[in-house]
């Protein structure tokens, strides 16, 4: 079986997709060329100009649809696939009950400017997210959400104070980086704070994450869009469970 | 503006006794404000009377004198006092300089008394009451270039976001956007301002989000925005924020600069910034006094409470949210011309009958507020990133807007989520309002929901649980005797979040009025004088 793939409009291997962009020129058939320029330059052959429009006397706005001859091979791509097993909230309480012996402390917050709180709540609020309970659910989990726009000062103090084993950060804003600043900052604040190999672990999410990220931004792990509490309460149980019963042999 | 009253057979009994909750619920708040200032409210009396500029290091002049003031007397006095007192003396010539010296350390507050204290209260109303008088010209010369310019030709008004962090930026696409047809431009300012106790100085070109709000940025673009209005036969409102640490100063300085729509919500700041309950009760009162006086709409933030609840649960706290914002922008002299009461369309589109309980909403806030310009929010929290969906839901955005006579309509971007918005999403985003409003913007002269059918049924529901939410408001005390609302606050009763009226940020920058509190602008203010 071959691995190797096209785009499909409606025929296997058609290779069709679609394409809208502006180029800074007033609408005329010159700019439809230029249009199809572009396209053809971009790998679509023959590419169709199929809708055109000025936005204003200096702009031209472009659908253009078209046949590119690229091929895909999944085999070739790289993701980070789940390395823990996904618990029932039952057997993620009964996991930290045996190894614990006690409740599991999560501190989550908006870190820097950010007052998105819609994936921390989304995790953390019993109600969650896609048919999953948040982490407010969990018995077994004690959960403190210090909502939006905690500074990391705050954070590593309230981490401190709450004796965390994890701490949970969203960021939604990306103007300029700023959700790659702010965690990179984060985890330099908790390396600061605490003994080597003693830090809770430290676990960011946002839609604009990259997966591949974490060990760059500091962090033990990224979670993106579409992630569910479940998932999220599967990996604190797995590394920390893991963690202590190395500890304990 | 399009009216459309009476649509839902609310009972007029029960609106009644909405209005009388917000008002028993409010009423203690407003009392509890009065009795305290803060060192906004003393910058923005300062800035009145014509302090402005920064030292090197951009600190603004207010804020060293009202801190050198404070180290000396405290702030429980007001300013006015003891600064026009120490220029009495003969400290310094004016204002600039006395901060120039009290910054320096070389000049010493005192509060005077008897004779003194006549005199500074005199000379301190006559310097403040030029900035007040400033404000009324500033309303008369935007009612004047409404009269010669024309007016927004219809409604709703079509409302824009510009924001690149950089004013020189955010002009020429602030006056593309009017000729694309905005009625009404909004600069988003920077997302770390609301959370700064001092008003940045001077034209700004970096930020994070959006441009920050400093009062030559307010200059420049108003500016700006009289040349196009100009030049396309129509008014351009400008749109800035003034929630946050600083809504006292910030309001003043867009009264001075006719800025014409400003947001001002009165919890916001407590629940989705934690800044401490009493500042934001105070600095909201004047600021809406500000407002008031300048001829501003405030625009009410009450889309916040649907990002981080769920829309339809929570239905019933926007427009207890309402309410009490209607009754402190009343209380604090704002007009219902002036009252930008917010909603927004965030219902998951999964909900089955999402798009009615969407018009249930939007037609009970219509009813409700009937001489409002409602402003109505587009969705963001189901914007996924599936642009073509996204654009979709805009549409029946827009087509609530229609149907609800909504006045003040943000334009949706089906780019939400993804990245600031295209100069192409921009353009989509009004043909899609274009077209809703040129095929629909009349369907509200048919459209009727039927006698006790569901959309009826869901407004009359929202409202018994809004009255029902204000009700136990009302009765939620604790031992703390703060006012009922300050309690249910600090509970989480709104937008899930608890708030303390003992915590939060800016506590440090509230006092106790003492008994010889002066301040004239409060005093001109209230008494609606001009000099």
């Amino acid at each position: 079986m071959s691995p190797v793939i096209r785009p499909y409009g409606d025929t296997t291997g058609d290779g069709m997709v679609q394409l809208s962009f502006t180029l800074p020129m007033p609408h005329s058939k010159i700019a439809d060329g230029a249009a199809l320029q572009l396209a053809t330059k971009m790998g679509m052959d023959p590419a169709l100009v199929v809708h055109s429009k000025p936005m204003g006397p200096d702009y031209t706005f472009f659908v253009v649809y078209g046949r590119v001859n690229h091929l895909v091979d999944p085999s070739q791509v790289q993701v980070v696939e789940r390395d823990f097993p996904l618990l029932t909230p039952k057997e993620a309480n009964a996991a930290i009950k045996r190894s614990l012996r006690r409740r599991l402390v999560v501190v989550g917050a908006c870190i820097g400017t950010d007052a998105h709180t819609v994936g921390i709540d989304a995790i953390l609020n019993i109600k969650g997210f896609a048919g999953e309970k948040g982490l407010e659910y969990y018995r077994e989990l004690k959960v403190v959400n210090l909502g939006a726009q905690v500074s990391v000062p705050q954070l590593v103090d309230r981490a401190l104070a709450e004796k965390a084993d994890a701490v949970l950060i969203s960021q939604v804003v990306t103007q300029r980086d700023a959700h790659l600043l702010n965690t990179r900052e984060m985890s330099a604040a908790f390396r600061e704070a605490y003994p080597a190999g003693k830090r809770p672990l430290l676990v960011v999410g946002g839609p604009r994450f990259d997966e591949a990220m974490a060990d760059e931004l500091g962090v033990d792990r990224v979670f993106t869009r579409g992630a569910t509490p479940g998932e999220v309460a599967s990996f604190l149980v797995h590394r920390i469970t893991t963690a202590s019963s190395r500890k304990a042999s | 503006m399009t009216r459309t009253i009476g649509r839902l057979e609310l009972d007029p009994a029960r609106v009644k006794e909405a209005r009388a909750l917000a008002r028993r619920v409010g009423r203690p708040v407003v009392t509890l404000a009065k009795k305290h200032t803060t060192v906004s409210v003393e910058r923005a009396t300062l800035r009145l009377a014509g302090l402005a500029g920064a030292d090197p290091d951009g600190t603004p002049w207010v804020n060293r004198l009202v801190d050198a003031v404070r180290a000396d007397v405290g702030l429980e006095h007001g300013v006015a006092l003891p600064v026009w007192e120490a220029l009495a003396r003969g400290e310094a010539d004016g204002l600039a300089g006395l901060a120039q010296r009290a910054g320096a350390g070389s000049v010493r507050f005192r509060v005077p008394e008897g004779r003194d204290a006549t005199r500074a209260t005199s000379a301190s109303r006559k310097a403040v009451g030029a900035g007040v008088r400033r404000l009324d010209a500033r309303r008369k010369e935007r009612e004047r270039m409404v009269a010669k310019v024309g007016d927004a030709p219809r409604s709703p008004w079509i409302y824009l976001i510009v924001a690149t962090g950089d004013i020189y930026e955010d002009i020429p696409q602030a006056q593309a956007a009017a000729r694309e047809g905005a009625d009404v431009i909004a600069v988003i300012r920077s997302t770390g301002q609301s959370l700064l106790d001092f008003v940045p100085e001077g034209p700004t070109r970096e930020g994070f989000a959006g441009t920050y709000a400093t009062q030559e940025n307010f200059r420049l673009m108003r500016a700006a925005l009289d040349e196009t209005s100009k030049e396309l036969g129509r008014y351009v409102r400008l749109t800035n924020y003034a929630s946050g640490l600083c809504m006292p100063e910030i309001a003043t300085l867009a009264g001075l600069e006719r800025l014409d729509m400003m947001l001002n919500d009165s919890m916001y700041g407590i629940l989705f910034r934690d800044i401490n309950p009493i500042r934001t009760f105070v600095d909201q009162r004047f600021s809406r006094q500000i407002h008031a006086r300048a001829g501003i709409i405030i625009n009410t933030g009450e889309d916040n409470y649907l990002t981080t609840a769920d829309a339809v649960e929570a239905a019933h706290t926007v427009t207890t949210s309402q309410l009490l914002n209607e009754y402190f922008a009343k209380e604090a002299g704002l007009a219902d011309w002036q009252l930008g009461l917010g909603h927004a369309f965030e219902i998951d589109p999964d909900v089955p009958d999402s798009f009615r309980l969407e018009l249930a909403h939007a037609m009970l806030a219509r009813d409700l507020f009937p001489k409002a310009p409602l402003k109505w929010m587009p969705p963001t929290r189901h914007m996924t990133g599936d642009v073509f969906r996204g654009y979709l839901l805009d549409g029946f955005f827009n087509l609530v807007g229609a149907l609800t006579g909504q006045s003040i309509l943000l334009v949706g971007m089906m780019t939400e989520a993804v990245v600031t918005p295209w100069l192409s999403d921009r353009d989509l985003a009004l043909q899609n309002v274009r077209y809703v409003m040129n095929a629909a913007g009349n369907l509200h002269e048919d459209f009727r929901p039927a006698p006790g059918g569901f959309i009826e049924k869901r407004a009359h529901h929202v409202l018994d649980e809004s009255i029902r939410l204000l009700d136990d408001i009302a009765h939620d005390s604790d031992d703390t005797g703060l006012p009922p609302l300050l309690s249910a606050i600090a509970d989480g009763t709104f937008g899930l979040m608890k708030r303390p009226a003992d915590s939060g940020r800016g506590l440090e920058g509230v006092a106790r009025k003492a008994r010889d509190y002066y301040n004239p602008a409060s005093e001109l203010l209230d008494e609606g004088a001009t000099r």
